[in-house]
């Protein structure tokens, strides 16, 4: 057959697909659909702030005022996993399980989209918990930090949503939708709290310790402790290079699956 | 193949396409061409390779052998995909979503789409746009899709179980749609269980039968390919006595009555008439394209049956 006299058709002149338009539409949509749904929007957005309020203020309140700026790092951090986990893993699953992965497939819908969509919400997700967390901690903790801490502490947080991202990716496009959820708290909330983002490792028996750089979430724990003047011994390049290396292993694992499956 | 000497430049082509799915060889060397203006209907029992035949076109899964163009490009390319509509039958969309968000969502995709009121209009909208996609009926979802499949203005459309759960109305819109689309030079490739849609909208068939095609041609032409003629009657004479007899396709026995298939009505008739006088409750039909379908499938049925169950 000769593929050269197939028609490509004829297209109106100056008219072409504007991608910015469609990571708008996309992330967009994709809000819309997680705010329409407080089963998911509830959990993420209140919950490190209430936990902040209990172990932070209520009951690390009465010792120094240590507990409040420890765990003001460390709920944020517990915010952007939870952010980047749930957001990419049980949307990914539940879009694949029903078919509308497919079909955006095979509809001209730009790959990238999709991708930036889930990426920007999550990150706005995790700037909403930080401020939160930031508005508790100065107004009912006594927590002082400069401005360059405050800003540092944001970025970190918020970026370190990605590594979390990377993970969630994997994760749905492995689960089914109803699978999902309870894969990612298998994951959530044993890491969170072996990672010291609940309470300090340092009230916990010393194993727990010794164990926590097996965990992501330690290390960007320990980035974000950092930035408010509370640094651990660990030097920040291998905290950078463990979530890098996460990030890039869970995104070649994701991909490679997303392509071969329908 | 026929198909060869079409005048028309096709939109999209497999040519010698195989693709293996764990035991089963869901396609085995499948060409199959999809002309502009045309409605071409792709039939088959469940487990033929219908959807596995749609999804290598779309790029949805790869072919382990064969080409497939799409647009002069492969499918994998989203160049070639902007041209293209798809309505997937399993593809359920998001339900939170209002309908008029998912058609603006989907508008984006395309470089040059339609109008949302054109949209509206086309696939028959009026009042839904503002309505959450998980609220709507079964028939009203399934016109969402088919506004969202053709809101890109595509040259080719794909269209996969279209009108199921629509009621007549509503069926009959997507068919003055359909019919529309193709006036304007739309190619459609149509897959449906009713052969009645087939025979109203397609014109090409396509039939597919474990992985293969077993007949390409309109539809007179595929009901040509099988028993042209449906002889009934009540009598003495056995089925398999007549099975044997030149020009028989098929003769059974049915409540009580003797069915036979055969290419012409007239010879057999005679000898059926000379045999037995006493022939009563003579029927004789023009094989449907249903007929011609079922017909052509069953005699492979046996032989693939437990192939099949999982290649699709």
């Amino acid at each position: 057959m000769d593929t050269t006299t197939m028609t490509t058709g004829t297209r109106r002149p100056g008219t072409r697909v504007r991608l910015w338009r469609c990571y708008l539409l996309d992330t967009r949509c994709e809000l819309l659909r997680l705010l329409r749904e407080p089963m998911y929007i509830i959990p993420t957005l209140l919950f490190p702030a209430l936990f902040y309020v209990m172990f932070g203020l209520l009951l690390g309140g009465r010792g120094s005022g240590g507990a409040a700026r420890y765990l003001l790092a460390t709920y944020g951090v517990f915010g952007a996993v939870g952010a980047g986990l749930f957001g990419f893993a049980v949307t990914l699953a539940i879009d694949r399980e029903r078919g509308f992965f497919a079909l955006r497939r095979a509809l001209p819908a730009p790959p990238s989209a999709w991708l930036v969509a889930r990426l920007l919400i999550a990150m706005l997700f995790t700037l909403v918990i930080v401020l939160e967390l930031a508005a508790l901690a100065v107004a009912f903790g006594g927590v002082t930090l400069t401005a360059g801490q405050w800003a540092l502490l944001w970025t970190v947080t918020v970026l370190g949503a990605l590594p979390f991202c990377a993970i969630g990716l994997w994760l749905g496009s492995l689960a089914s939708a109803n699978a999902a959820p309870a894969w990612v708290n298998l994951l959530f909330l044993p890491m969170a709290f072996l990672s010291g983002l609940w309470l300090p490792l340092s009230m916990l028996p010393d194993v727990f310790a010794r164990l926590a750089p097996v965990w992501p979430a330690w290390h960007l724990a320990q980035i974000a402790l950092g930035a408010t003047g509370q640094s651990g011994s660990t030097p920040l390049w291998l905290h950078l290079l463990v979530l890098a290396v996460v990030t890039v292993a869970c995104c070649v694992l994701a991909l490679r699956r997303l392509v071969r499956a329908v | 193949m026929s198909e060869n000497a079409n005048p028309l430049a096709p939109l999209a082509c497999l040519a010698d396409v195989r693709r293996r799915r764990g035991a089963v060889q869901a396609l085995d060397g499948v060409d199959l061409m999809l002309p502009a203006g045309q409605v071409t209907a792709l039939l088959g029992v469940n487990g033929a390779g219908k959807t596995t035949a749609i999804e290598i076109l779309l790029g949805l899964q790869p072919a382990d052998a064969g080409e497939i163009v799409l647009f002069d490009r492969h499918p994998s390319d989203l160049e070639a995909r902007r041209h293209v509509g798809v309505m997937l039958q399993q593809a359920q969309l998001p339900e939170r979503l209002q309908v008029g968000e998912l058609l603006s969502l989907t508008r984006s995709w395309y470089p040059d789409p339609r109008s949302v009121a054109d949209c509206v209009a086309l696939a028959g909208l009026d009042g839904l746009l503002g309505r959450r996609y998980g609220r709507l009926s079964g028939g009203q979802q399934r016109r969402v899709q088919f506004a969202l499949a053709l809101c890109g203005r595509p040259q080719l459309l794909f269209l996969d179980e279209p009108t199921t759960g629509l009621d007549i109305g509503a069926r009959q819109q997507v068919w003055r749609a359909i019919r529309r689309l193709v006036a304007d030079g739309v190619g459609i490739l149509l897959t449906t269980h009713y052969l009645e849609e087939a025979e109203a909208l397609a014109d090409r068939v396509v039939v597919l039968d474990a992985g293969r095609v077993r007949a390409v041609g309109s539809v007179g032409e595929v009901r040509a390919q099988v028993a042209q003629r449906r002889i009934r009657c009540t009598t003495v004479v056995q089925a398999d006595v007549v099975a044997a007899w030149p020009g028989v396709r098929t003769a059974e026995a049915v409540d009580g009555q003797l069915v036979v298939m055969a290419e012409q009505a007239e010879p057999v008739l005679r000898r059926l008439l000379e045999t037995d006088p006493q022939l009563d409750d003579l029927e004789v039909q023009r094989a449907g394209l249903a007929e011609a379908f079922v017909a052509m499938t069953a005699a492979t049925d046996i032989a693939s049956d437990t192939n099949r169950q999982e290649a699709a």
